[in-house]
């Protein structure tokens, strides 16, 4: 009797909802007819789940969603002794003395420099090595590339700008004593204190420790070639080259897009560790990045809602980059984030 | 198939490019390991290449007398425990609960999450937070702060989802197994695997971070090992003060040049750690990226 009513709901069930019913349901589905649980029931019934969620939760709406809010301070004149409710609102004023700013044009343009600078150098290169890496016939050394080149991801901000500062050092850095040796340079080095240095250093820093680390999710994506493809192409007497270009390339495009996507919508987002620790007196002209005055207007000055006005002006360009490049992917093939 | 002409240098290409990127990637960190145990004035006068020269600990005795190096040492230990099992237990949690289908409002919490990946409120407005909070200067913060991670609790949902079958908790719970005691007898002893990527993940996080002392933490012997790495060896001053000891004659010298090469001996007493335990864990740190692909 139970079983026949089962199988009418479940086909019920599927009628509605495309898919079928699990077990669960169907053992906990009665001859009433009523084969759902209550609301109430059922979220009662694995209360032990939202206590696991409880933590997270709480966490991210506490550390997060509350700041969220406190944006609005950007909108005023935040004062600490009045609190953000008690303080008083100046609509856009905020945002037009940052950009009537002298430093706007500058930051500004620092920003976009040195983050495209680091895309267009940093983002082909780890595709380039793990091709590379997936064509090469000795597997041994294959292993040992990929041990050495994911080893400075690893390495922490403050140890990676030491070893920039120590090996780069004027007089006493290996760099320099090694240019000198070939008679490339006389005297110091001087790349360090050097504002038109600052972006190649900043750059290939940045790529000599993400390179080998960056292309794990290629050599991933290419896992998933099938092996048919090589031979029919060995067959159709394709070289090596050809079948990276014909069949590696374009098994990898859909990840390449992806991940072009997300960077571009990064594209305001340098990485504000690195340019802090890198900064000096006098290469300020070109490293001083929105990030980084954020930290200095808003927690060296206190200049609160100025400083997160100049934020959330940065998010925004972030936003519309991210919109922007997904736009121009949709159109041009059939991969986007949405 | 027998090679052609093309592919065999194809091959030569490639291990010299390979080769290349191999030599520009390890050179640096091998350079800081030989000139850490070199003589400072060889080092700094640019005969040590590729071996040590004049071969001695000296530099390390001097570390090793550096008290405050120690005390960031003995600091981030705590911090990168407490928060490893703050994070990983938060994480396990909050994934394995999103991995089953009976939890209504997934959706609604998955949205919830994701949000903040793309959307944040910036420094700013979590700085006076915190302070409004009253943890400036708790090193409590520093444990909180980036605990729970949206990204490693997807990893952590898409890693149960594909590994744990349904079925096994709707026989456990016929036999009157609740979650709780499911997740802990079940699921935690099925996961090494992602357990160890996620406590990977969070330890390396916590021991390289230094961006939260710096804003959050104020007295000094709270500091972590990056804070006082950071004084040591990225001084702005470093380059001023080579110049300054240009003018000044070599003879004043070695102990100058000791505090020079003490930078390599610290770099390598700092990063050994994880670089030593690298190898042997390796195999993890690239599973995490391939489960964390997955969703993508």
């Amino acid at each position: 009797m139970r079983y026949p009513a089962s199988l009418i709901l479940d086909l019920i069930y599927t009628k509605i909802t495309g898919r079928r019913m699990n077990v669960g349901m169907l053992q906990k589905g009665t001859i009433s007819g009523y084969y759902r649980k209550p609301f109430y029931l059922r979220i009662l019934e694995s209360y032990q789940l939202y206590l696991f969620l409880l933590p997270a939760v709480l966490y991210l709406f506490i550390f997060n969603y509350i700041p969220m809010a406190g944006i609005i301070i950007a909108f005023k004149d935040f004062r600490p002794s009045e609190g953000i409710f008690g303080s008083s609102w100046v609509g856009m004023q905020n945002f037009i003395r940052f950009f009537n700013m002298p430093m706007f044009k500058v930051i500004l343009r620092n920003t976009l420099a040195l983050s495209i600078y680091d895309l267009i150098a940093g983002f082909p290169l780890p595709i380039i090595l793990a091709l590379l890496l997936n064509s090469c016939p000795s597997l041994r050394f294959k292993k040992i590339v990929q041990t050495v080149t994911y080893a400075p991801h690893f390495i922490s901000t403050v140890v990676l700008v030491g070893m920039i500062n120590i090996l780069f050092a004027p007089s006493y850095g290996i760099v320099g004593h090694l240019l000198r040796s070939l008679g490339l340079i006389n005297g110091p080095l001087y790349v360090l204190n050097d504002p038109a240095w600052f972006p190649h250093l900043y750059v290939w820093s940045g790529v000599w420790a993400s390179i080998g680390w960056s292309s794990i999710i290629y050599l991933g994506a290419l896992t998933g070639v099938d092996l048919n493809l090589y031979e029919a192409a060995e067959i159709d007497g394709a070289n090596k080259l050809q079948k990276i270009l014909h069949i590696d390339l374009p098994a990898i495009l859909p990840t390449i897009v992806i991940l072009f996507i997300l960077n571009a919508g990064r594209i305001m987002n340098v990485g504000f560790e690195k340019v802090f620790l890198m900064q000096n007196a006098t290469n300020l002209s070109t490293s001083e990045v929105i990030s980084t005055y954020v930290y200095k207007t808003g927690i060296g000055q206190g200049s609160y809602s100025l400083a997160t006005a100049i934020g959330l002006f940065n998010s925004v360009i972030n936003f519309i980059m991210l919109v922007f490049v997904n736009r121009i992917a949709r159109r041009l093939g059939e991969t986007s984030l949405w | 198939m027998k090679k052609t002409h093309f592919d065999f240098w194809f091959d030569i290409v490639l291990y010299i490019v390979l080769g290349v990127i191999l030599f520009l990637i390890a050179y640096p960190l091998y350079f800081v390991l030989i000139a850490s145990v070199s003589d400072p004035i060889e080092v700094t006068s640019g005969r040590v290449m590729f071996y040590p020269v004049k071969f001695n600990f000296d530099s390390y005795k001097k570390v090793l007398e550096y008290k405050q190096l120690w005390i960031g040492y003995r600091n981030t230990l705590i911090y990168t425990t407490a928060y490893t099992l703050l994070s990983v237990a938060i994480t396990l949690m909050a994934g394995y609960a999103l991995s089953r289908k009976e939890l209504i409002g997934k959706n609604i919490i998955m949205a919830y999450m994701v949000f903040t990946m793309f959307f944040s409120g910036g420094l700013i407005p979590t700085y006076l937070l915190v302070r409004s909070l009253g943890l400036l200067g708790n090193p409590i913060i520093i444990i909180i702060l980036g605990s729970v991670n949206v990204y490693n609790i997807i990893i952590a949902r898409t890693f149960i989802q594909s590994t744990i079958p349904d079925e096994l908790f709707e026989a456990a719970s016929m036999d009157g197994c609740g979650h709780a005691r499911f997740f802990f007898s079940v699921v935690l002893p099925l996961s090494p695997a992602l357990i160890a990527v996620l406590v990977l993940f969070a330890a390396v996080t916590q021991w390289n971070s230094w961006f939260n002392a710096m804003i959050y933490l104020t007295k000094q012997e709270l500091m972590p090992l990056q804070m006082v790495l950071r004084d040591i060896i990225v001084s702005q001053a470093t380059f001023l003060r080579e110049m300054a000891m240009d003018t000044l004659g070599e003879d004043f010298a070695r102990e100058a040049l000791l505090a020079e090469t003490m930078k390599y001996s610290v770099i390598v007493v700092a990063s050994l750690p994880i670089l030593v335990l690298y190898p042997f864990l390796q195999k993890y740190f690239v599973k995490g990226m391939m489960i964390g692909s997955l969703k993508q």
